[in-house]
């Protein structure tokens, strides 16, 4: 059925191999740095993905997401500072508070819509950042360290390289997991939401319940990015429930192309790639210029997100696939 | 717990408050008419700080500097409304708010480039650093300033709103944007001039707030997300909304913050209440403002539209 | 016979005026009931309630022997109201079939479904393609909406109201934007329709509605001043008076 000379199949394809291979050439070279880079690429691609689920098929645009983030790496955090240290016991904690609390939250902002929705959702993170930073026993401003990564049997995560593959395992198995949703009845009701929701009400369809749905679930798996996020740095901190990360989630998947399942992935890999190069390139060729641009590579990315929103809506996934059909 | 301590915690509210309203106006009358919000409102407050910061240590008045400052960021508003914002008005919700936050992220490092990454400090004028005796309570004349001034820019929002032929262009323009353009009135214009008074008032707020927070890259996003808070639990597009959304958020969050955990001591176990009181204080605007959601869709004071 | 729909007493107040004024009318099974007036009678008001999307201030609209007046837009679309929209509501990012789909899906169960793949659900789709075929659009199953005719537009607008098996049509301007011949095709398709269901027809075009209706309302100012066959409505002085002669002095 899959087309092979479809973008649609070859990009996600060579892009998926590239990633499986990284650690072995990260081997290979000796630079066990893109290992770690990469990570952290594929935990902000884990959440992006949940977030365009209900952004970019919704129309639910939560710029709010980090919250979730921030909870999973919390749960994390506050049971391995209580010595538990089975991962699972870690998982199942991020999954439900997640869970809870996006029920909670979702019941009141799903309700909403337009600005009133993304205004809201940025107060409710700032209210989960707020709540990090008041809990003193956990280290309040200064974050959590975290002693040791949580233990899943076999699943080393202590190894940067099973760490590694076990997010690209679950990036690729949500993906699917989204893909098949998109194409059930579920999705439809989603896509329809999005479309035109007084239709969908007329049809017959109580929308309120299958998009505050399709909002826990993209809460819960942006809380398995934050499991991930916490093992990876080792650390919780209230910096990850920052507004400006609930909107370098929405810059990531606007980057690779709204609407596109496979758009954030690439989203993730070229924002986070061209933050590194800003902070470190250094060609020699003007360089007055190059150091102030990697001390203040904030403000380039401030301009080249400017420069998306106003010229390259469709993202660049979104350009690729289109521009083949 | 005694009643000057309770005062005082009012007194803060309020200066809150009076702050949040200064950036709350400008911006719901803006989502008022043109449906569009500016997240780097809060920019222009930090940019009004930092004006109104270096304006006092060139000039070494603080009239001078709040003229400097106020205009200043007026200036700096029309000129982000002409050459990025206004691209975004018929766009949707969505890229309004990512191009502002690009701006954000612009302005941010800016400021840092040109005044350091560390925070900056301003002294209250002279005239004004001493105390205020009030029912026997010493309470510092700048904050108390803060909230004369603040409460007198709401009075003259009032009456330019409610008795000038502006302030009824402005009105209808939030209840009805397309009937007032179809009366010939230049909205793109009737909105530059709103955004720009709105700038204005930012920049009277960044440097109002100057003397008593530290002024600093970033210092603008805490304070807009409360602005946030305060819009949409008092109506989005409502300046009385805004008004009492404001005093209700400051004062709520002033006070929650000061008593809870005290009061949270008084009926359950003490090392309970000292870790879950601050954890309960930092969230009771945002569940205030869930409860009002729940309760009134359209906040407390919705703008009837025609 | 009892009714189909027994709207009784229905008041909708906005502020000081009175939009929908002590409404009331019936419709059978097998008869299509239109509803004429001026441009601001409040049809459109009068519509929105029946649908559920405004609530009556006052009033009873009795569906089936049951009151279902409380009952929100989706409750009262799956208990066997159909409405299909003055301007088409329809979804632009889908093929025609997948709009119809989505309405059939509406109406079988929940749609607490994630894995089944909704493209080669037959349950869905042989119903919408039926419902394709009866207004004549099975042709155009796989186009996406964006590249079909206005006329046809309105033919997926009625094929996505049929096939969630209303008993009830709410048909609010079925021809508006029409031209004579797509007309013409659409009174014959809904004349074709009225043995199976109750349709209530909200409609400018009064010479599909006189070829149409069983009994007209005439609404002025939120009130039914006259209800009755084609020929009664012709030949009433108060019509003339009210409605038809200022229709056509303007």
């Amino acid at each position: 059925m899959a087309d092979l000379r479809s973008p649609r199949f070859w990009v996600p394809a060579a892009v998926l191999a590239f990633l499986a291979l990284l650690p072995a050439y990260s081997a290979l070279v000796g630079q066990s740095f893109y290992v770690t880079l990469f990570t952290r690429i594929l935990v902000y691609a884990l959440a992006a993905l949940a977030l365009n689920f209900v952004l970019g098929f919704g129309g639910l645009v939560s710029f709010g997401h980090a919250l979730y983030m921030g909870l999973g790496a919390y749960a994390v955090g506050i049971l391995s500072f209580h010595g538990v240290t089975n991962g699972w016991v870690h998982l199942a904690a991020a999954l439900i508070v997640g869970g809870v609390f996006a029920t909670l939250v979702g019941a009141v902002v799903v309700r909403t819509g337009g600005m009133t929705f993304i205004m809201i959702t940025l107060a409710f993170a700032q209210m989960g950042y707020f709540l990090a930073v008041s809990l003193k026993q956990y280290g309040g401003d200064d974050g959590l360290t975290i002693d040791a990564r949580s233990q899943l049997g076999i699943v080393d995560l202590g190894s940067n390289t099973v760490l590694y593959y076990a997010v690209l395992a679950c990036l690729v198995a949500c993906l699917w997991l989204f893909n098949r949703m998109l194409g059930a009845r579920f999705g439809y009701v989603l896509r329809g939401s999005k479309s035109n929701e007084r239709r969908m009400l007329a049809l017959g369809f109580p929308t309120f319940r299958y998009k505050l749905s399709a909002y826990v679930m993209s809460a819960m798996v942006c809380t398995l990015a934050g499991f991930f996020l916490a093992n990876f740095t080792k650390f919780a901190s209230p910096s990850y429930m920052q507004w400006s990360v609930s909107g370098e989630l929405i810059v990531i998947i606007v980057l690779g192309g709204m609407g596109t399942l496979f758009g954030p992935v690439i989203g993730a890999i070229v924002l986070l790639l061209l933050e590194e190069v800003l902070q470190g390139y250094r060609p020699g060729l003007f360089p007055p210029l190059e150091e102030v641009v990697n001390k203040h590579w904030q403000v380039v990315i401030g301009l080249f997100v400017i420069l998306v929103v106003l010229f390259a809506k469709r993202g660049l996934y979104g350009f690729i696939v289109e521009r083949r059909e | 717990m005694t009643w000057g301590l309770f005062l005082t915690q009012v007194l803060n509210g309020l200066q809150l408050g009076v702050l949040l309203f200064l950036l709350a106006a400008g911006l719901t009358l803006v989502f008022g008419i043109m449906n569009f919000v500016n997240l780097a409102h809060g920019s222009l407050y930090m940019m009004g700080a930092y004006f109104a910061a270096a304006a006092y240590a060139a000039t070494g008045s603080f009239l001078a500097a709040a003229a400097i400052a106020v205009a200043a960021t007026m200036i700096l508003g029309l000129v982000i409304e002409r050459v990025a914002l206004m691209r975004l008005y018929a766009r949707d919700h969505l890229d309004q708010v990512l191009a502002t936050f690009g701006l954000i992220l612009v302005f941010n490092e800016v400021v840092r480039y040109i005044w350091g990454p560390s925070s900056i400090y301003m002294n209250a004028p002279e005239a004004l650093s001493g105390q205020v005796t009030l029912f026997g309570l010493n309470y510092p004349s700048y904050r108390f300033a803060i909230i004369g001034v603040g409460l007198a820019v709401a009075g003259g929002l009032y009456l330019v709103i409610n008795r000038t032929r502006l302030g009824m262009l402005i009105r209808a323009g939030a209840s009805n944007a397309e009937m007032v353009s179809a009366l010939g009135v230049d909205i793109r214009f009737l909105n530059t001039m709103v955004f720009a008074m709105g700038a204005g008032l930012a920049g009277l707020a960044g440097l109002m707030a100057g003397p008593i927070l530290s002024v600093q890259p970033g210092m603008g996003e805490p304070v807009l997300i409360l602005t946030l808070v305060v819009i949409v639990t008092g109506g989005i597009g409502s300046v009385r909304g805004a008004f009492y959304g404001a005093l209700i958020v400051g004062l709520v969050d002033t006070v929650g913050r000061a008593f809870l955990p005290i009061v949270l001591q008084l009926t359950i176990e003490r090392s309970i209440a000292q870790a879950a009181g601050p954890a309960i204080a930092s969230m009771l605007i945002y569940l205030l403002m869930a409860v009002v959601l729940a309760v009134r869709p359209a906040g407390l004071f919705p703008v009837r539209h025609g | 016979m009892t009714a189909l729909l027994s709207v009784q007493g229905l008041i909708k107040r906005f502020g000081g005026l009175t939009a929908t004024d002590q409404v009331s009318f019936e419709v059978h099974t097998g008869e299509i009931h239109a509803i004429i007036g001026p441009n601001g009678a409040g049809k459109t008001t009068l519509i929105s309630q029946l649908a559920g999307e405004l609530r009556p201030d006052e009033g009873r609209i009795v569906f089936e022997g049951r009151d279902i007046a409380a009952l929100s837009v989706p409750e009262r679309a799956l208990a066997g109201l159909g409405r299909s929209y003055q301007i088409s509501q329809i979804f632009h990012e889908f093929t025609a079939l997948e709009n119809v789909m989505l309405s059939v899906q509406a109406h079988a169960g929940h749609s607490f479904s994630f894995f089944r793949q909704v493209a080669t659900d037959p349950r869905l789709t042989a119903p919408a393609l039926e419902a394709l075929r009866k207004v004549g659009l099975a042709h155009r199953a796989d186009a996406r909406v964006a590249a079909l005719a206005h006329g046809e537009h309105r033919q997926l607008e009625l094929a996505m109201t049929l096939a969630g098996a209303p008993r009830l049509l709410l048909l609010d301007e079925p021809m508006a934007g029409m031209s004579q011949k797509e007309s013409e095709e659409m009174v014959a398709l809904i004349a074709s329709l009225k043995e199976r269901y109750g349709i209530i027809l909200v409609e400018h075009d009064m010479d599909a509605v006189f070829a149409l209706a069983d009994r007209i309302s005439v609404l002025v100012y939120g009130r039914i001043i006259f209800t009755g066959t084609p020929d009664e409505v012709r030949g009433s002085q108060a019509v003339r008076e009210a409605y038809l002669g200022e229709e056509e002095g303007a």
